[in-house]
């Protein structure tokens, strides 16, 4: 394959990925799981 | 706590002590650096006419005194506490942590004295010969050992958000050190870069960039997702928020480095690239420091009393201000007036002396009487005092480069009708002096806050023990 088309490719994929980030964070079955996770710091007290 | 005397159940604090001390310590050493060189703009027979003691040896041991004796050991200090305390477990290999301690000083020390008698690389904030450069090299891999294996050996299910910003700080500085480090030694002490021309270039300021992007924002960060929600007494604003601006600036920081090269032998797309890559960087940057500041909402109030709070929320706004400042500046047409000055270096400091230098001492502060025992640090009042010295100090900082930058960049693009300059160089020079005078007395004001600061810490850690703080016992898995 041909560099460039390798560059390219990595930089859609890493579009893509992050949109999937953006999908996956505002999805309301994670809602819990966060609330758990910003909490942890108060989990020694 | 319960059970103290069970060790296999506190955590590892006693190489956070050592940090957090040797951080204080630093940060006045490199900051009375900094007061000198300046002062040694404004009256350069202070350099008494040595080698030794000239503003070109002098001013890297400055930039690497703050960022990575001071800002280096608050790092290892403050993700050594967050991640034992957010992974409820003690450190991985806490024997290997001690000894990222001493290889960090020696570090430190080497560079203290290798940059007065002129050995470096001569790359900005890279400066240190190659012998040190291994030594930097497996000192950090021995960092992502212990921090890692915390990570990997943690009793709860989730990765707090602060541990994923230190984590990108690691893993990315071991690549920009080692990739930029690159070079062919030519003998003990001496070494020539392993590119040539603009590459070198480019990988200068990748590297350049980056230290910015991840040695002095990603890792500070982490600190803010800790120290902030912690101080506040509630969590932080929006934990998904804080995942998607993690990712933004993970995705976009790495490009950003060619707005150093605007103007140059640097092919144009490229600068346009990390132009365009600089300011989408806006986005991500302002995504932290409205999530941190939000995380105030409805504690407001606590700013009125708690010093240490005003410490970690004001560095929130000057990372504000530094991160919209910074895009704006690597737009090439505002970089033609700006580059070269001394703006350029109000911007850093805003970023440095406000956003870093704030930020790290809150977590110092808040750090400090827990480590050895005590309530609260040994004179609030003295936190008071050192809160308005250090803002103060600031202000007048960059409000001074601010002024003298835009005028040297003006009076240097003057032309006459006839196209000959206005002005010659040295009138610039001349221009300046006032500014240069001010900015003194602002990084003056700064140092002896910091000053100050040491004398509440040795106060505090003297009056105090070496605390033992228990783990609490794992309910998170109910």
């Amino acid at each position: 394959m041909d560099i460039n088309s390798l560059r390219i490719l990595t930089t859609v994929l890493s579009f893509i990925v992050f949109i999937g980030i953006i999908v996956w964070v505002w999805q309301r079955r994670n809602t819990s799981d966060f609330k758990d996770a910003a909490n942890l710091p108060f989990k020694d007290e | 706590m319960q059970d103290l005397n069970v060790s296999s159940n506190t955590y590892s604090d006693g190489v956070i002590r050592q940090f957090s001390i040797m951080a204080v310590v630093w940060g006045v050493v490199g900051m009375l650096m900094g007061v000198i060189i300046a002062a040694q703009l404004v009256w350069p027979e202070l350099n008494l006419g040595l080698p030794w003691t000239s503003f070109g040896r002098l001013r890297p041991l400055h930039t690497n005194a703050v960022i990575f004796a001071f800002g280096g050991c608050t790092l290892f200090a403050t993700s050594y506490f967050v991640v034992q305390r957010t992974c409820q477990t003690k450190l991985f290999m806490p024997k290997l942590a001690t000894f990222t301690f001493w290889a960090w000083q020696l570090v430190i020390v080497s560079a203290a004295i290798s940059l007065p008698l002129g050995f470096t690389q001569g790359k900005e904030y890279a400066e240190l010969e190659w012998p040190i450069d291994l030594l930097i090299a497996v000192t950090w891999v021995c960092y992502a050992v212990v921090f890692f294996g915390t990570v990997g050996t943690r009793k709860v299910k989730h990765i707090y958000v602060a541990n994923w910003f230190f984590g990108a700080f690691i893993i990315t500085v071991a690549l920009l050190h080692i990739v930029n480090s690159a070079a062919i030694p030519a003998g003990f002490m001496k070494s020539y870069s392993a590119y040539a021309g603009v590459q070198d270039a480019m990988v200068q300021w990748w590297y350049g960039h980056n230290a910015v992007g991840f040695f002095l924002t990603a890792g500070f960060l982490g600190i803010m997702y800790y120290f902030v929600p912690k101080q506040a007494g509630r969590p932080v604003y929006s934990y998904s928020l804080s995942i998607v601006h993690f990712w933004a600036l993970i995705f976009t920081y790495m490009w950003a480095g060619p707005h150093h090269l605007h103007y140059t032998a640097l092919p144009d797309w490229t600068q346009s690239l990390g132009m365009v890559f600089s300011l989408v960087l806006l986005a991500p940057s302002w995504g932290g420091m409205i999530n941190g500041i939000m995380t105030m909402s409805g504690a407001w109030h606590k700013l009125r009393t708690d010093p240490i709070l005003r410490f970690l929320i004001v560095s929130l706004s000057f990372y504000g201000m530094s991160t919209f400042e910074g895009p704006m500046m690597a737009i090439k047409t505002v970089n033609s007036l700006s580059h070269y000055t001394d703006w350029t270096v109000g911007h850093v400091h805003s970023g440095a002396l406000g956003w870093v230098g704030l930020v790290s001492m809150g977590a110092i502060y808040y750090m400090i009487p827990r480590l050895f025992g005590q309530k609260q640090m040994y004179s609030i009042k003295a936190i008071e005092l050192h809160f308005w010295l250090a803002t103060i100090g600031i202000v007048l900082y960059i409000a001074a480069l601010w002024i003298s930058g835009v005028m040297e960049g003006l009076m240097w693009r003057a032309i006459n009708a006839d196209g000959t300059l206005t002005y010659t160089f040295v009138e610039s020079v001349k221009a300046k002096t006032p500014y240069y005078i001010t900015r003194m007395v602002g990084g003056l004001l700064y140092l002896s806050g910091m000053s100050i600061m040491l004398w509440n810490v040795i106060k505090t850690a003297t009056s105090g023990k070496a605390a033992i703080a228990a783990i609490p016992a794992a309910a998170a898995h109910a």
